[in-house]
């Protein structure tokens, strides 16, 4: 049986309690990192225990730390994205309800390895209880010394604050989120220069997922081999699985990278629900492509995703059975990127809504020959050619699908309707 | 390399206060306004047009008047795989006489659709202002709108 690691405490009563955080071993790494490490040390611990990041990219945290200028002199901030929004995904909101000061002991742990005096929390604005979480915890970490003036006696002091987004997904990504912290549009910034160099008010600046931070402390208790020792050589550590759509047990499963697919839905999840047949299931968030369920025992780790045609993304398993339409799944997510796109560059703010005309004339019974391959012709021009990452986002559910599914779309196209029930 | 912005803005501290500001308007004036838009742009020392413009970005931030309560009712995948989105749609728009946009004569309830509300393991999500309401069904809607009619008789 796999230990739990960051969810420990989310079954305990009043999980979000400093006390009960503090009962159960909790700012005891803080302390640990504070007494016993140097900054540069703590940045070779997290290298060494090979954490990635969390919000879907996997970036290697200790190597997003070491981006960061050493000199003292240089103003230097932290933010933490609760952004969550990814389609599927709800592992954030579950960490920040149940247990906040698991990642308020990372952000600290975190600001003292980078050398930053100031940390912001970007919180989705839809996150209302959160929202009260986060300040609630922020005020009992100050309480209690582990944050404002000469934390836990040392010589290092960070302030924490909590900045409400407004509704924009677009933010979750690392440059919109900066200009949304500085009350701008959202709209993502070129890089280089990555925030690491140039980020909020144009100081290094260093941006993570709440379930990246929330690793920290454990990394720092435990040591960087215990950690490296979970998952797979190239993916460590556990990671959170939001499990939805049609099985028996929808929820949150925290399990060590690597664990099989098929394990995550017939173990976990418990199976399908009333006994349907798997058709597709998305494997990390509505951005990554689908697999099919002869791909069921692929390891749910960065890279054998990968080499599957797949991404882990955000850890989102979105689960579709035998009677799923596959054009009205490309619809629905479609609208999702169509709605959430920023309108900065042309290919996806114009090239979403094109796809999404498409889709919604399949679907509603009026598509035209010729509108499949429009459809794919869109989605090829869009790959790699927007601003940001979210057009390539925005075309993996519809290349992916027109690749397993082709069938469906045409069938669209000539009997004008599902052809599932 | 310092961002052209940042040469410009004088105290970029305080044009950060701008998603808050306009939350504070939006709770005063019930939605914001011409007259919220303008104090928030003199307090803040930008141009209207800027506001207007983070306003109309941010799905949040209304620059219409709503209901009393604001119905939203999640579209995303998880909720429709599920039977939410356009059955509870379609139920909520029968049960109330209007539709995905629109507001009750009486003022008391706006229906809207929203995109992943993260609730995905315990879905249908409908949001309502800003609590949050999962694993939704007919009868859990027609309670709801029980309760909410109830506080207004």
């Amino acid at each position: 049986m796999f230990e739990k690691v960051l969810t420990r405490n989310c079954s305990l009563p009043r999980s979000e309690s400093v006390d009960t955080y503090i009962a159960n071993g909790g700012y005891q790494a803080l302390s640990k990192a504070l007494r016993e490490y140097t900054p540069e040390q703590l940045i070779d611990v997290v290298t060494a225990s090979g954490l990635r990041g969390r919000g879907g990219a996997g970036f290697p945290a200790g190597r997003k730390w070491s981006f960061m200028p050493k000199d003292p002199q240089v103003v230097k901030y932290v933010c933490v994205n609760t952004d969550e929004g990814e389609p599927g995904t709800f592992k954030d909101r579950e960490l920040v309800e149940k247990d906040p000061h698991q990642i308020i002991e990372g952000v600290i742990i975190a600001s003292y390895a980078v050398g930053a005096p100031r940390a912001f929390v970007y919180i989705r604005g839809e996150f209302f209880l959160g929202v009260k979480r986060w300040i609630k915890a922020i005020d009992d970490a100050y309480a209690k010394g582990f944050l404002g003036k000469n934390i836990l006696g040392s010589s290092f002091s960070l302030d924490l604050s909590v900045h409400r987004g407004a509704g924009a997904y677009i933010c979750g990504e690392e440059t919109a989120l900066i200009e949304s912290l500085e009350g701008k549009r959202g709209q993502p910034r070129k890089k280089p220069p990555y925030p690491a160099n140039v980020g909020l008010w144009g100081k290094p600046t260093l941006v993570h997922n709440v379930e990246t931070l929330a690793n920290v402390p454990h990394i720092v208790n435990r040591g960087a081999q215990w950690y490296a020792g979970i998952g797979t050589p190239k993916s460590t550590g556990s990671k959170i699985f939001c499990v939805s759509g049609h099985v028996r047990n929808r929820g949150i499963f925290e399990l060590p990278l690597g664990v099989p697919l098929r394990e995550i839905i017939y173990e976990q999840a418990g199976g399908m629900a009333f006994d349907k047949k798997l058709k597709a299931v998305i494997p990390g968030g509505a951005s990554t492509p689908m697999l099919t369920p002869q791909q069921l025992d692929t390891p749910m780790a960065f890279e054998t995703l990968e080499a599957a045609g797949s991404m882990l993304g955000t850890g989102a398993v979105i689960v579709m059975n035998e009677d799923t339409c596959m054009v009205d799944v490309a619809r629905r997510l479609m609208r999702f990127f169509a709605y959430e796109s920023c309108g900065h560059c042309t290919p996806c703010r114009a090239g979403t809504q094109r796809m999404l005309e498409v889709l919604e004339r399949l679907e509603g019974g009026k598509g035209k020959p010729g509108d499949v391959e429009s459809l794919e012709e869109i989605a090829r021009g869009i790959a790699g050619r927007t601003f940001c990452p979210m057009g390539d986002a925005a075309v993996n559910p519809i290349l992916s699908g027109l690749k397993l599914f082709r069938d469906e779309y045409d069938y669209h196209v000539k009997y004008k309707r599902c052809a599932v029930a | 390399m310092m961002p052209t912005e940042l040469r410009t803005v004088r105290d970029p501290a305080k044009r950060s206060m701008l998603l808050t500001a306009l939350y504070i308007a939006q709770e005063q004036y019930g939605y914001l306004t011409r007259e919220a838009v303008e104090r928030v742009a003199s307090r803040l020392d930008l141009p209207v047009t800027e506001v207007y413009s983070m306003a109309s970005f941010y799905s949040l931030y209304r620059t219409q008047p709503t209901g009393r309560y604001v119905l939203q009712v999640c579209e995303g995948l998880s909720c429709h795989l599920v039977g939410g989105a356009d059955r509870l749609v379609d139920y909520l728009s029968k049960k109330l006489g209007i539709k995905a946009g629109e507001t009750t004569k009486d003022g008391l309830f706006t229906l809207e659709t929203v995109q992943c509300l993260a609730s995905c393991g315990t879905s249908p999500a409908v949001r309502v202002n800003d609590a949050l309401y999962e694993n939704m069904t007919m009868e859990k809607i027609d309670e709801l709108l029980e309760t909410l009619r109830g506080y207004h008789v």
